[in-house]
């Protein structure tokens, strides 16, 4: 094709700024739309239309930029997000953002009153002696009904999806507040400590707008998990400022606030904090969007040096793995991190990009937990067999073997992608078809391990 | 004559996996493909060809690079994979199906021409 002529060029240039402006629409993708363009420009001048003919027949022939920006986005790393952008009808967006703004603060202040009710009413202890367990037990069904409720408001949630949700949280709160748990025994620790997890699926059938069979949407709500967990520790550090401050400034006034920051503000503002920070990734999308991909970036290489660090020691040392609770509880942890760090690199990659340094960095991140997690199953294993059950062994057993099982198949599904030999898609598929096994174990805990155990 | 709306949705996952099988190619050499084999009665909107190549990329079933073309510009080449392959194969399976017994509809049905003004003179 000839040099095209200024004004032409202009014109591409024009075409090309507005089309950079659509969200859905990436860079990459703006310049192989841009190709066509000129293409089909050079072959309609070749029929004899003058340059701004065949410029206003070429774009008319692409067809509508809105329909295209929203195939794009519905194709595209698929982020709801987007879609709702584009929806029509933006044209009151700052009176939408305005009453939303209206509820999230109504809802923060709700959760936080919803901590506060049981003990304003007698009800349980939540005071300078003594906190009861029955806040321990409860932690995530004060907020959580809340947040679920916002999105079930905000993704038009029919009255079927209404209904499980109820269900699901009602009848949460009466299986660990009926059964006869001892007090802060390890069955109800345990329940304590996995109620949440299934308890934060429910609220991501609200967050699907109840379409939890999609895989894609699946993968939505794992991002926004991500995302909310990192606007959450900003928030926390944030708040933990402001709680030093007000006791520096009523102790300078020779008041204490102890009380004040201990029982109201720390409380009140780590539920409150969970809505409005699950508002801000909603709306404030593009900032952490940014963020979060970067520090999984930044520390999947660093863990992975970890555990490998680790397992040389290990073997160097020759020492065996020491279970005693807290450790086994801290390779858990460990294990769920490197999940964590998996899931997030998983959904925020283009999932059409070629192998790079960053997925052979993932691939032995992955590996090595791998053997990390046998090696703690092994250890756990000759512990049972040695002393017998108890709840927090089988509960230990449990988690690992889950994790062995996503570890492993990942393993092998990020090997293949390396060789070429399957889509990244199927990587993806797996953790999304992977996320109830989470949620049907951490329930059977909540329900099953105290009549299993007797309650210790 | 306008194809529905339906039938090139529905057609066009085959029709770009096999202009794909006869060898690589880009956006808009394919869009000119699908005119030259319709014989230019089958319109896209041109844009939409893009999404719905991107989504054969997520699945497998083609894979693509970016090459410069003789215009000195860069340009996006796609090439089917052997997971598309089995794709096109179980896609043309489906369509032989209908084709026959579409052609079976064709042989045995005989629209009189008179037939066919029929409703519009009721209304």
């Amino acid at each position: 094709m000839a040099e095209a002529p200024r004004d032409l060029e202009a014109q591409f240039g024009q075409w090309r700024t507005y089309l950079r402006h659509r969200q859905a629409i990436r860079g990459t993708d703006v310049e192989e739309l841009e190709g066509h363009l000129r293409d089909q420009v050079a072959a309609l001048q070749d029929l004899g239309l003058d340059d701004d003919e065949a410029f206003l027949v070429a774009v008319k022939r692409l067809g509508s930029l809105d329909a295209l920006s929203r195939e794009f986005a519905r194709e595209h790393s698929d982020r709801l997000w987007k879609q709702l952008v584009l929806a029509p009808g933006q044209v009151d967006a700052g009176k939408a953002e305005r009453t939303d703004v209206g509820v999230v603060v109504a809802l923060a202040l709700s959760a936080a009153a919803l901590l506060k009710l049981p003990h304003l009413f007698g009800f349980a202890t939540f005071g300078p002696e003594v906190i009861d367990s029955f806040y321990a037990r409860n932690l995530s069904l004060f907020v959580f009904p809340v947040l679920a409720g916002y999105f079930a408001w905000k993704r038009g949630l029919d009255r079927a999806g209404w209904g499980w949700l109820a269900g699901a949280f009602a009848s949460s709160a009466a299986v660990v507040n009926l059964l006869p748990f001892t007090d802060f025994g390890n069955t109800e620790v345990l329940a304590v400590l996995h109620l949440p997890i299934a308890a934060w699926l429910v609220v991501g059938f609200a967050y699907v707008g109840g379409r939890w069979r999609s895989g894609r949407r699946r993968m939505d709500f794992v991002r926004f998990s991500g995302e909310l967990f990192i606007y959450y520790v900003l928030m926390a550090l944030g708040g933990g400022v402001l709680m030093v401050f007000t006791a520096l400034m009523f102790a300078a006034i020779g008041l204490s606030a102890e009380d004040l920051v201990q029982f109201w503000i720390l409380p009140c503002g780590a539920m409150g904090a969970v809505i409005v920070g699950a508002w801000l990734v909603e709306a404030k999308q593009s900032v952490v969007e940014n963020m979060a991909p970067v520090l999984t970036r930044v520390f999947t290489p660093l863990f992975a040096i970890l555990l490998l660090v680790f397992l040389a020691t290990m073997l160097w040392t020759g020492s065996g793995l020491d279970v005693e609770r807290e450790l086994l509880i801290g390779f858990d942890l460990l294990l769920v991190l490197v999940l964590g760090l998996l899931l997030y690199a998983i959904s925020a990659r283009d999932p059409d990009a070629p192998p790079d340094a960053f997925d052979l960095t993932q691939l032995v991140l992955v590996a090595s937990a791998l053997l990390v997690d046998a090696l703690a199953l092994a250890a756990i294993a000759s512990r049972i067999s040695d002393f017998g059950f108890s709840p927090n062994k089988v509960a230990a057993l449990g988690e690992n073997l889950i994790l062995l099982v996503n570890l492993g198949w990942s393993a092998v599904l990020y090997f293949r992608f390396l060789r070429g030999r399957s889509p990244y898609s199927a990587l993806e598929r797996w953790q999304t078809a992977y996320l109830p096994v989470y949620g049907i174990w951490a329930l059977l805990v909540v329900v099953g391990f105290g009549p299993i155990f007797d309650f210790s | 004559m306008n194809v529905s709306k339906d039938l090139v949705a529905a057609s066009a996952t085959p029709l770009v996996l096999g202009i794909l099988a006869e060898g690589e190619s880009y956006g808009y050499a394919i869009l000119k493909r699908v005119a030259e084999l319709s014989s230019g009665e089958l319109r896209w909107t041109d844009g939409m060809l893009y999404p719905l190549l991107h989504r054969l990329e997520r699945l497998g079933h083609i894979e693509a690079h970016w090459r410069s073309s003789d215009t000195g510009r860069r340009r996006k080449y796609y090439r089917i994979t052997a997971r598309g392959l089995e794709a096109l194969q179980a896609q043309r399976l489906q369509w032989e199906v209908v084709e026959g017994a579409l052609k079976g509809v064709w042989r045995s049905v005989v629209i009189a021409p008179d037939r066919l003004r029929l409703p519009r003179e009721a209304t």
